[in-house]
């Protein structure tokens, strides 16, 4: 089912430049050659009954309720499949055509239940909506004939139903999985009456190919296909826009309420990230957000291991403030940080940084891009000059090679991966630079040009033999690099690269990748076109990260793919907001808009506006936070929904830098692992709760509405501003677009930018200001944001982390379609159907060596810890390496990820670990413990919610 | 000294026991010493008198049949091998009524040459067409094609020439030529005979359209229904490439053409042009929609000329002999000859190609020799499973494709199927909705669900279930078909459907059934 605030046009927009003007029942329409009569006429405002047409796949002409008649034209066209002409003339209404959709429609209901009163799409199903308008008066059939009426139902995937009685065979579902999400997973089985929709072959939706992305379930003209919530509830009965709090894609979803209750999550078909598309996670996986888990009453305890105790606001805010004043009274004003929240909002990260610098008076700020893609805004800052991705997602449909490296969209960014699938089918080129074969490599109608499957770690070196071939083979775009580039550093990074000892035959040996493929994909990458390169946590994640993004930098930069539509850097960002925490200054060198702390007049421009004196020196990053409280100087720390003791890496460092502190306030949803070590605890709101904005990969500021009241009592830029107050900050906004503003105010690739904008535009993507004044979908167009970009030479040094005797082999992480990073909010939502438990995969040689089968328990150990988990043996690794996602805690992947990181920003190496691999029969020595402390502090929270009733007292009077 | 005996290869021939005779023939020649060479050809298209066996004669091919295993003594013993008499001894077959009458002009090598003996072919006037193409402009070749007046003998009958215009002009690196060879109509063998005994014939006649439009490529979509055709047409096609009529250097003109065969799977729908494109792409056999036309988006979106086996097969003979000697016969609109096939309750069932405008009566009675059960016609249906029922009131059209519209009916692939008069046409009425919905892609709804709901409103109708009612029903029921379905077999199976009714009212009552019965 469509969303109840949706138009639908029938058929795609065209995106031709020519106009077409013809009569529609004698009005004159003039619309963009290559549009649908179909369409043409609903611009027009003329409803042209349809069942099959929807605007958001392409004409199929199936159902013919949309026959009209056109002068000169034989019989009666569907109006769908019929494209304007100039001149025509178009009749949709008249008796004989009025006959013949009636005459449709007569043969559809002689076959469908009659229980439209009972029916989960009554009121808004197309069927009926379409027997109204034609003006069904009886079925002469009868019903007594051959029918589908005892098809059963499928009830098996966790979210949807398929009931096959009321399929009206429109095949909408089969061409949405098609289409728009490229799974292909659907298809119609057996022919004439017998034509029914099957999921892969004849299986169940759950037991299929289906990735539970829902776009069969809102092509759906009937409740063939429904969501088991809208099922359950009922229609919803108003919408709100707002943006996923998921993933870096940043979908823009309607979410349609009943009330405070949403009754489902639509993509919204004006979204620009992602045009009506979703995954499984934003578009169902919002159980989370009503879950009992959730803690909605602040709470404090002493120590850790004492109970917690549910407080009022009040007394929770004026704990923390006075604890911290304590702290920094007793240990300096050093002693004591924040690390902001790439899942929170702009401005609730703006907050953040904000409190710090002004009102804890250091720059002791940190966030998650910590670990994942603070090398991204090194390595293309020092290159191109800006520390973003250079494009709009849409760029990719003009993209004639699409470079994939170290990123797994289908898993990580499944709905842009649907659009660059949907490139790809058209016929884009497609290399794929990755240790495991990601689904992208071989999936339906796609198959990668080159697999470059390269060892963990050696990135630096594979783009390096890019660029040599590129430099050596006469493949550099001369032209280009003398107008845009520094030429000094072009010439130092070129004779570097030709270097024999950045050639693919000389890499070969570290990198594993033959020398001809990646010769072949170097020159298809340089001369096939559009060449665009999309990268993900496999290039950064690593002891060279800063080098390899600049390393991708340069081989954009000596090709000329980069300042034009279809080409460009582009940084598949993880979390919803992990850009925008970047914008907003949640480093702690950096002002938002990426502005050193060191920089006189930037720091001038915010000790003007904040009235206060800023510290020049640049504070703690969050392993120096970690070792600064080993060490004994470093208290106390604010945490706004991340959980670093399940995402950092070496664990067991982590807790214990934890453990060593006075003062841990959690500000989250739920207990998470780092909460476990608080001391004060400050529920805060999920998405649907509060209004703000996030910024996805593609830079794009989107709104986030609240829909419903916060769970807790205050969104989370509130309890902030709470705490601020309490330490004497003068922090008065009564709403986040007044944050935005003074945001807009301080940085100069925000000066445009306003919540007024947005809602006109539907979304921003910055620079937004008075020279891009709605927004700037292409970077670098004409010059540089540096001005000439700088070639950056980039030696390969290997990591620390090698293979030898006592850890033979690689492991690697990664993460999957259904559990998102953590998994706090996925782990409680039926995605775990899907995935309800980390294993590690296997190559089958490897195991064999081993001794290991699938299932089978296996220890891994490295030089920082150990933990075990179940074994999936698969191809899909190369031998000698190992793979793991890191959804639950209980997996302690990250006990075993070392504190190894990226030379320039201390992002972790979580993508190279020398691990040893054996069969075992138990869990290991740190799970027991985990275990152990899980339980102790689920207790203590009980305590807290469910406080033991007191010995009853006698009762009064 | 060694006579040449000539045995049909072809389906029918072998159906009826032509193997056994051959055999035969071989093994008494060599017994008897009197030394035979077996040439196995197509079928001439005299079914009824197959197994047809010619002796070379120096007066020339003589010919015997029908010839079962059994009478191979006897007739060596008449002296066969010189021409003697015997009970089965048909004369000089060329001056056999029913071929002699025929112009043979597509069908002019069947029965008389080895098909896959490419030198025979040319012996009888074989690639001179292409000799004379390569020697020509495409677009003059494509003119040739459209002023021979040549119409798509598939069925919809759409000028050659035209479509083969709009694949020339068409922008596009790739081009393709597809031969629809997915002969499903009920009554139709035409492109079967021609494939099995004359494959060069059709391989020419591609490659000439190849040379045409600009495509370098050709497949031919074959029903898998047809295996001999398909062993024909593949030693054939290997034999082309081998003697260099197919590959890179089409017959010393430098220019390329591929061929290969496709198998279908079965699938009646797959003889729709875009079913047919579907299913050559590996895809569900499903109708596209037009526009895009397959001329400008065809086969994997390039530019793709889809014509029948008959008409490629014309077009060997047009280049030959000029576009005027082939449009100086027919009549009307309807240029050329059209191999017409006499099949069902028919005396002589078989391939008559003639030019257009014979009379249906002549066809059935000249050619056929009314009906092989001796009673009276009362029924034919041409065109297909598709086409209309008529009565013997119409039997003096012409077949024109005009004529035939004009009375509410179509010529099809040229296929006449006769019914005496104990046909009961509320069965046949029947049938056709009942084939329509097991044929049916399934793709648009009024085929996928009408065809079904005809089957259960004709039941209800002869069973007297409010009769009037019934008949308004399925009256309402075509035109929803023919109006509304997405290609022709919804939207022309109320043809064969409202045909009965209109002319054969009578069986569609509840008393028809004894009726029928005592005819």
């Amino acid at each position: 089912m469509q969303s109840i605030a949706d138009k639908d046009f029938g058929t795609p927009k065209s995106l031709s430049t020519k106009k077409v003007t013809l009569t529609i029942d004698g009005e004159p329409v003039t619309v963009p050659a290559g549009t649908s009569v179909l369409r043409a006429a609903a611009e027009l405002g003329v409803s042209i009954p349809k069942l099959c047409a929807t605007d958001l796949l392409d004409a199929f002409g199936s159902c013919r309720m949309c026959l009209v008649q056109i002068e000169g034209m034989k019989g009666y066209p569907a109006s769908c499949t019929t494209p304007v002409t100039e001149g025509m003339k178009v009749t949709t209404q008249n008796d004989k055509i009025a006959t013949l959709r009636r005459g449709v429609m007569e043969l559809y209901i002689s076959d469908h239940p009659l229980d439209c009163l009972t029916c989960p799409a009554n009121g808004h199903c197309e069927l009926q909506d379409m027997a109204g308008a034609v003006g069904l008066r009886e079925v002469r059939y009868g019903y007594n004939g051959a029918n589908h009426l005892d098809a059963p139902k499928d009830e098996s995937n966790p979210y949807f139903t398929f009931d096959p009685s009321k399929c009206i065979v429109c095949s909408r579902c089969v061409r949405a999985c098609d289409e728009q999400q490229g799974t292909l997973a659907l298809t119609i089985e057996n022919r004439g009456f017998d034509s029914k929709v099957a999921a892969s072959q004849a299986e169940s939706f759950f037991d299929s190919e289906c990735v539970s992305c829902g776009a069969c379930v809102q092509a759906c003209p009937t409740a063939t296909l429904s969501e088991k919530s809208l099922i359950k509830i009922g229609q919803a009965e108003h919408s709100v826009v707002t943006t996923c709090a998921y993933c870096g894609v940043g979908c823009s979803f309607r979410a349609e309420m009943r009330g405070e209750e949403v009754v489902r999550m639509v993509p919204n078909k004006d979204g620009h990230a992602n045009h009506g598309h979703s995954c499984v996670k934003g578009r169902f996986a919002i159980g989370y957000t009503t879950h009992p888990d959730r803690i909605t009453k602040p709470m404090i305890r002493a120590s850790i291991s004492d109970p917690w105790r549910e407080v009022s606001w009040e007394e929770a805010i004026s704990h923390a403030a006075s604890e911290l004043n304590r702290i920094q009274a007793k240990y300096g004003r050093d002693s004591i940080g924040a690390i902001t929240s790439s899942r929170c909002t702009n401005e609730e990260t703006y907050l953040m940084q904000k409190l710090v610098r002004a009102g804890f008076g250091n720059n002791n700020v940190d966030t998650c891009a910590r670990v994942c893609h603070s090398p991204t805004g090194y390595g293309l800052k020092n290159t191109i000059g800006e520390s973003a991705g250079t494009q709009d997602f849409d760029s990719v449909m003009q993209a004639d090679v699409i470079f994939v490296i170290g990123a797994n969209p289908t898993d990580g960014h499944p709905v842009f991966a649907s659009q660059m699938k949907r490139r790809l089918r058209q016929g884009a080129k497609l290399i794929v630079a990755d240790p495991r074969r990601i689904d992208l490599v071989r999936t339906p109608h796609i198959q990668a040009d080159y697999h470059l499957q390269l060892k963990p770690g050696t990135n630096v070196a594979l783009l390096n033999s890019m660029a040599h071939v590129i430099v050596t083979e006469g493949l550099v775009h001369e032209e280009f690099v003398r107008a845009r580039c520094e030429i000094d550093a072009y010439e130092k990074w070129s004779s570097f690269v030709a270097e024999e000892r950045n050639s693919p035959e000389a890499t070969e040996a570290v990198t594993g990748v033959p020398a001809a493929d990646l010769r072949a994909a170097a020159r298809l990458y340089a001369t096939g076109g559009n060449g665009a390169i999309f990268y993900g946590l496999g290039v950064t994640e690593h002891s060279q990260g800063s080098t390899a993004v600049m390393g991708i930098a340069n081989l954009a930069m000596a090709t000329e793919n980069i300042g034009r539509p279809g080409v460009g850097v582009n940084p598949l960002r993880g979390q919803n907001n992990v850009q925008g925490s970047c914008d907003m200054g949640s480093f702690p060198h950096e002002y938002p808009g990426y502005r050193h702390v060191a920089d006189e007049d930037t720091r001038k421009q915010f000790e003007a506006d904040w009235k206060v004196k800023l510290r020049v020196e640049p504070g703690l990053r969050i392993p120096n936070m970690f070792e600064a409280a080993l060490d004994g100087e470093f208290k106390a720390l604010y945490i706004q929904g991340e959980d670093i003791a399940q995402s950092d890496p070496n664990t067991q460092h982590v807790t214990a830098a934890l453990s060593a502190m006075e003062c841990i306030i959690a500000q989250d949803l739920f207990l998470n692992e780092t909460a476990k070590f608080a001391h004060i605890f400050l529920p805060g709101s999920s998405f649907l709760e509060k209004d703000g904005t996030f910024i996805n990969a593609e830079r794009r500021i989107s709104m986030v509405r609240k829909v419903m009241r916060s769970k807790s009592g205050y969104a989370d830029w509130e309890i902030t501003q709470l705490l601020a107050r309490k330490m004497g900050m003068d922090m008065n906004y009564s709403h986040p677009s007044e944050i935005m503003d003074e945001i807009a105010r301080l940085t100069p690739t925000f000066t445009g930018v306003s919540y007024n904008k947005i809602n006109r535009l539907g979304s921003i993507q910055w620079p937004c200001n008075d020279e891009h004044p709605e927004g700037t979908p292409t970077m670098h167009v004409g010059t540089f944001v540096r001005g000439l970009g700088r070639f950056l030479v980039t030696e390969f040094v290997p990591t620390r982390e090698k293979v030898n005797a006592k850890y033979p082999f690689i492991l690697t992480t990664g993460r999957i379609l259904t559990q998102y990073n953590v998994g706090a909010q996925t782990r409680r939502t039926e995605n775990s159907a899907w995935h309800d438990e980390d294993r590690v995969e296997i190559h089958p040689s490897d195991a064999e060596t081993l001794g290991v089968g699938n299932e089978d328990w296996v220890g891994i150990q490295s030089r920082a810890g150990e933990t075990v988990l179940r074994a999936k043996i698969t191809d899909r690794v190369q031998p000698g390496v190992i793979y793991t996602t890191f959804h639950f805690p209980e997996s302690g992947a990250n006990v075993i990820t070392t504190e190894n990181s990226d030379w320039a920003t201390n992002c972790p190496e979580y993508k190279v670990t020398a691990v040893q691999v054996m069969r075992v029969n138990q869990p290991s020595e740190w799970q027991r413990r985990f275990h152990e402390f899980d339980r102790q502090q689920q207790a203590l929270l009980n305590e807290a919610t469910h406080p033991k009733q007191p010995a009853k007292a006698t009762a009064p009077g | 000294m060694t006579t040449t005996i000539y045995i049909p290869r072809e389906a029918t021939a072998l159906s009826l026991g032509a193997q056994p005779v051959a055999d035969a023939i071989a093994a008494q020649g060599a017994r008897s010493g009197k030394p035979v060479r077996i040439v196995r050809t197509g079928s001439r298209g005299l079914f009824w008198l197959e197994p047809l066996v010619e002796v070379q004669t120096p007066a020339g091919r003589v010919a015997y049949g029908p010839v079962q295993a059994a009478d191979v003594d006897g007739l060596f013993a008449a002296g066969f091998l010189t021409g003697g008499k015997h009970a089965l001894h048909l004369g000089d077959v060329e001056s056999i009524p029913y071929l002699k009458n025929q112009q043979r002009l597509t069908c002019a090598r069947l029965g008389i040459i080895d098909p896959v003996n490419l030198e025979d072919y040319r012996a009888h006037g074989g690639y001179e067409g292409l000799k004379a193409a390569v020697a020509m402009q495409p677009g003059d070749i494509v003119k040739a094609v459209t002023d021979s007046g040549l119409r798509g003998r598939g069925g919809a009958a759409f000028p050659t020439g035209i479509k083969w215009k709009t694949v020339l002009d068409a922008a596009g690196e790739q081009k393709y030529i597809v031969c629809n060879a997915d002969e499903g109509d009920s009554g139709t063998f035409s492109d079967r005979l021609l494939m099995e005994g004359d494959p060069y014939c059709l391989i020419e006649g591609m490659t000439i359209a190849g040379l045409g439009v600009g495509a370098t490529r050709g497949y031919i979509y074959l029903r898998c229904e047809y295996p001999h055709a398909h062993a024909t047409l593949k030693q054939a096609i290997a034999t082309a490439y081998e003697k260099g009529f197919l590959g890179n250097d089409v017959a010393g003109s430098g220019r390329t053409f591929e061929l290969q065969v496709r198998l279908g799977a079965g699938a009646y729908i797959c003889g729709e042009e875009t079913s047919l494109l579907e299913s050559l792409e590996g895809r569900r056999g499903q109708i596209r929609f037009k526009p895009p036309l397959p001329a400008l988006k065809g086969l994997f979106g390039c530019p793709t000329v889809v014509n029948n086996v008959i008409s490629f097969a014309s077009v060997p003979i047009i280049l030959q002999k000029g576009a005027t000697y082939y449009r100086d016969f027919g009549v009307g609109r309807s240029r050329g000859t059209l191999p017409i096939q006499l099949t069902g309750n028919v005396a002589r069932g078989g391939l008559v190609e003639r030019a257009f405008g014979v009379t249906l009566r002549e066809m059935l009675y000249d050619y056929g020799g009314g009906t092989r059960s001796g009673r009276p016609v009362r029924a034919v249906q041409v065109g297909g499973p598709l086409g209309a029922y008529w009565p013997e009131s119409k039997f003096d059209t012409p077949l024109d494709y005009e004529a035939f519209a004009a009375g509410g009916g179509m010529l099809g692939h040229g296929g006449i199927v006769v019914f005496d008069d104990t046909v009961d046409l509320a069965a046949q009425a029947r049938y056709a909705m009942e084939f329509c919905a097991i044929e049916s892609c399934g793709k648009c709804t009024p085929c996928r669900l009408g065809s079904t709901r005809g089957v259960e409103v004709i039941d209800r109708l002869v069973a007297g279930d409010r009769a009037a009612m019934q008949q308004t029903l399925l009256r309402d029921l075509c035109d929803t078909m023919l109006n509304g379905s997405l290609c022709a077999l919804g939207g022309l199976t109320p043809y064969p459907v409202l045909s009965a009714l209109d002319y054969f009212a009578e069986d569609f009552s509840k008393a028809a059934a004894p009726r029928a019965a005592q005819r």
